[in-house]
């Protein structure tokens, strides 16, 4: 089928070299794809979205229309990262989330950081992400950020660079399994021929990971989901599904004598670990949000007595703040004595002076984001919008310099992709591994990719007009 | 397992139930009015007599034409019977259960909300004939039963799933039975007559009981009709049948000998089993056939009732959450 190359002069691409060649490690594939006919290539692409339908897929898109269920779209042609380039990203993974782990043991606790002056003290305890209740608190064993699912991106000369931490509750990982899946049935000779490796025992490893947060030798397991209504639904009870454990919501919890209970058919249950998929605040009215219906009253205190464990632990947000985030070379400098693996994006902190001048100077050729805003919100790329948005953040960063942070505008790598039925052409992508933190930190050979379907577009959130690509890691 | 999830599975397991019911509604009636002389005026309203939602289709349909009896049976959001709603409300309740379907059930059940939305947006109750489309809901929930059959485990899941399932089929076809108490025949004459008798076989037939009946029976004859659809002890359709296979998923649930009850759920649905085991036809149409369904429906959503007492109360953390679905 024929590939466009016209939009690879700017930018990395990862199939071709500069010289429209095929890169190594594409080698195989890209011979593969040359000489499939369109017609049978948009077929496999037919079949993957009735296969998504049919497995209902879907999620809910947040400002859209009530009960309006999209596919999110899932591009036939995979992304290829060979063995060795996905070495670095494992270790720099483990390297980082082993830093930032000590780093919500050592703020909620001693302090040593702050005191050291390190990390600026008022931006960790006048973060409103930073938990007061969690204040001398140490979860069960030590773990802080159980999962993680890190943004990565690739820049012009296809260098990684480490885009943002999810510490929270980061969703996705459905759609690397299920994604696999479809991509498996579309191309099954190749799986074999390339050395592509497995991800399917990612829900394995999770429940590994979640039971060994309990001392029972039996632990009974829930996933904590807002409910039905919820945009990532889909995926809370695909994993509770596969990890054959209790899909929960609030009002199917009590807490008794600091310990949490399952209504059941049978009475009242015990439940030990709890994977929540609630934010932070929402978890428990009594110790956080007063207004949350989504948690369960009480739970709060039924941790701090160490009667059930909560993954990942509340107030590991403060640790994924985007002004958080210029300083996490200094973390891991700071608590491992290394130098980082994986490099930050250069990143301008609106709150001090010197790079506040800087961003002022030079707002039309920077991304400027708020620093607790997610899902591509609450940011501006400077070089796509005109002088009249460029003023607008100019005097919403002087307001509120404490809220922005500035990076350059980095020309995403692209990865061909299938359009409009016709052509294959580079479209931007980002790469989001997930690391689980259990007896050993873990980064699994896989990743969800998403991909900006627009033409020249660098916003890949699935909420304004993202795909996503299945992520082949070779041995 | 949570009440929660109990609750959603026995929903779900009644609400595809009562879409495969309405699709053997409509084709009943075609096939009686198939069979019908030239000369008598098409009746589609007995039909909506026998769905109990008489009321609602009246404030807001002006006549009993064909396409909007329909209509309303299939496609109309608004009745929250209709097999739209019954199919939508079946999938929205597997959806909150998912993680405790296997992938088949789900599926399948996605797949026939996909194609019944594909019907209504095509207008299917605009068609000369329509019968393929509710053929074609029949089987695909017949199949998604195949599937659970031989997919899932016997656990507490299933018996909610099948009691509900039972529950509703015990109901939907006592209704059945009461489409023929509501057609007018011509004249007081005509009862008896070969047009009856063509009338009992076309509600043999929608219940998949015409050969069967043939075999245990022999003749047509109003009272062996409704022996067979109401007291049989064999036949998956019966409403006796019915009742006691949802008895026994109650024992099965409560880990109860069957003897006797454990809980008020099980009392109510032993009594009204027992009465059925005990009755007999002949005092059952002369006392009035309508009347006895009408109590047996009566009895029924006692039933469902208690069950809900039992086993799906939430004891609220927040006092505004409940779920009570119909």
């Amino acid at each position: 089928m024929y590939v466009n190359h016209d939009s690879q002069h700017s930018f990395y691409d990862e199939m071709y070299d500069e010289d429209r060649t095929l890169r190594e490690h594409y080698s195989n594939f890209g011979a593969f794809i040359e000489n499939i006919s369109a017609k049978k290539l948009n077929q496999l692409q037919f079949s993957a979205d009735k296969a998504q339908m049919a497995m209902g897929m879907t999620f809910n898109v947040y400002h859209d229309k009530e009960g309006v269920e999209k596919i999110l779209h899932l591009d036939i042609l995979p992304r290829i990262i060979p063995g060795n380039d996905w070495q670095k990203i494992n270790d720099g993974l483990k390297q980082r989330i082993t830093a930032l782990n000590l780093f919500l043991q050592d703020i909620y606790n001693e302090q040593k950081i702050l005191k050291d002056k390190v990390v600026p003290a008022d931006l960790i305890l006048g973060s409103k992400d930073f938990l007061k209740p969690c204040i001398g608190l140490t979860p069960p064993k030590g773990i802080w950020c159980h999962i993680t699912g890190t943004d990565l991106v690739r820049d012009n000369n296809g260098e990684f660079y480490i885009l943002e931490d999810n510490l929270r509750c980061p969703s996705g990982v459905s759609y690397m399994l299920e994604s696999r899946e479809i991509i498996k049935s579309a191309f099954p000779n190749l799986f074999n021929k390339l050395g592509v490796r497995p991800v399917s025992d990612y829900p394995t490893k999770l429940l590994d990971m979640l039971q060994f947060l309990s001392d029972k030798p039996k632990p009974v397991i829930g996933v904590l989901t807002p409910g039905v209504y919820n945009s990532a639904y889909f995926e809370h009870s695909y994993l509770a599904q596969q990890m054959g454990a209790e899909l929960v919501s609030g009002m199917d919890l009590l807490v008794q004598d600091k310990k949490v209970y399952m209504q059941t058919t049978n009475g009242l249950e015990q439940i030990d670990v709890l994977y929540r998929r609630i934010d932070d605040t929402f978890l428990d009215p009594l110790a956080f949000n007063p207004d949350s219906m989504l948690g369960v009253p009480g739970l709060f205190e039924a941790y701090k007595a160490g009667n059930i464990a909560l993954a990942n632990a509340p107030g590991t947000g403060v640790a994924d703040d985007k002004a958080v985030y210029a300083y996490v070379p200094k973390i891991i400098k700071y608590y491992l004595d290394q130098d980082p693996i994986l490099h930050n994006v250069p990143t301008f902190l609106c709150r001090e002076e010197k790079d506040r001048a800087h961003v002022l100077e030079n707002i039309s050729d920077l991304v400027v984001k708020e620093t607790n805003a997610a899902g591509g919100y609450g940011m501006m790329i400077g070089p796509k919008v005109g002088a009249e948005e460029h003023e607008k953040f100019r005097q919403l960063v002087k307001k509120n310099p404490n809220n922005y942070i500035a990076q350059p505008t980095l020309s995403l790598s692209t990865v061909p992709s299938l359009v409009d039925h016709k052509t294959i052409e580079g479209r931007h992508v980002d790469l989001r591994p997930y690391v689980l933190y259990g007896k050993e930190v873990e980064v699994i050979p896989g990743a969800l990719t998403r991909v900006a379907l627009k033409k020249g577009s660098l916003v890949v959130n699935s909420s304004q007009g993202g795909g996503s690509k299945d992520t082949w890691v070779l041995y | 397992m949570l009440s929660r999830v109990a609750n959603s599975i026995y929903w779900l397991g009644r609400y595809m139930e009562r879409a495969e019911n309405y699709a053997r509604f409509i084709n009943v009636n075609f096939n009686l009015m198939l069979d019908s002389p030239p000369d008598l005026k098409e009746q589609w309203e007995p039909l909506i007599m026998a769905t109990g939602d008489h009321e609602l289709y009246k404030s807001r349909n002006q006549s009993f034409d064909m396409h909007e009896v329909i209509y309303f049976l299939a496609f109309d959001q608004n009745n929250p019977n209709s097999i739209i709603s019954s199919v939508s409300n079946a999938r929205e309740n597997a959806r909150m259960i998912r993680e405790n379907l296997t992938k088949e059930t789900w599926e399948k059940l996605n797949e026939t909300y996909h194609f019944v939305n594909k019907a209504a947006n095509g207008k299917i109750w605009k068609k000369e004939d329509p019968r393929n489309f509710f053929e074609e809901v029949k089987s695909q929930i017949l199949l998604s039963y195949g599937l659970a059959d031989n997919t899932v485990a016997r656990t507490e899941g299933w018996h909610f799933r099948q009691l509900g399932q039972y529950l509703e089929r015990a109901d939907k076809t006592s209704r059945i039975l009461d489409v023929k108490y509501h057609i007018l025949l011509p004249s007081a004459e005509e009862v008896g007559s070969p047009l009856d008798f063509l009338h009992w076989m076309a509600l043999l037939k929608s219940v998949t009981a015409f050969n069967t009946y043939r075999r245990l029976y022999g003749n047509i004859s109003p009272s062996g009709v409704v022996e067979f659809l109401v007291l049989n002890k064999y036949f998956p359709r019966s409403v006796f049948f019915c009742l006691k296979e949802a008895e026994t998923c109650l024992y099965k649930i409560s880990n109860s000998s069957g003897e006797g009850y454990s809980n008020s759920a099980e009392k109510a649905m032993g009594e009204l089993r027992s009465k059925l085991e005990f009755d007999d036809v002949n005092d059952i149409i002369s006392n009035g056939l309508h009347e006895y369904i009408e109590h047996m429906q009566i009895k029924i959503n006692e039933i469902s009732n208690k069950i809900n007492d039992n086993y799906f109360q939430i004891k609220d953390n927040f006092a505004s959450q409940t779920m009570v679905q119909e």
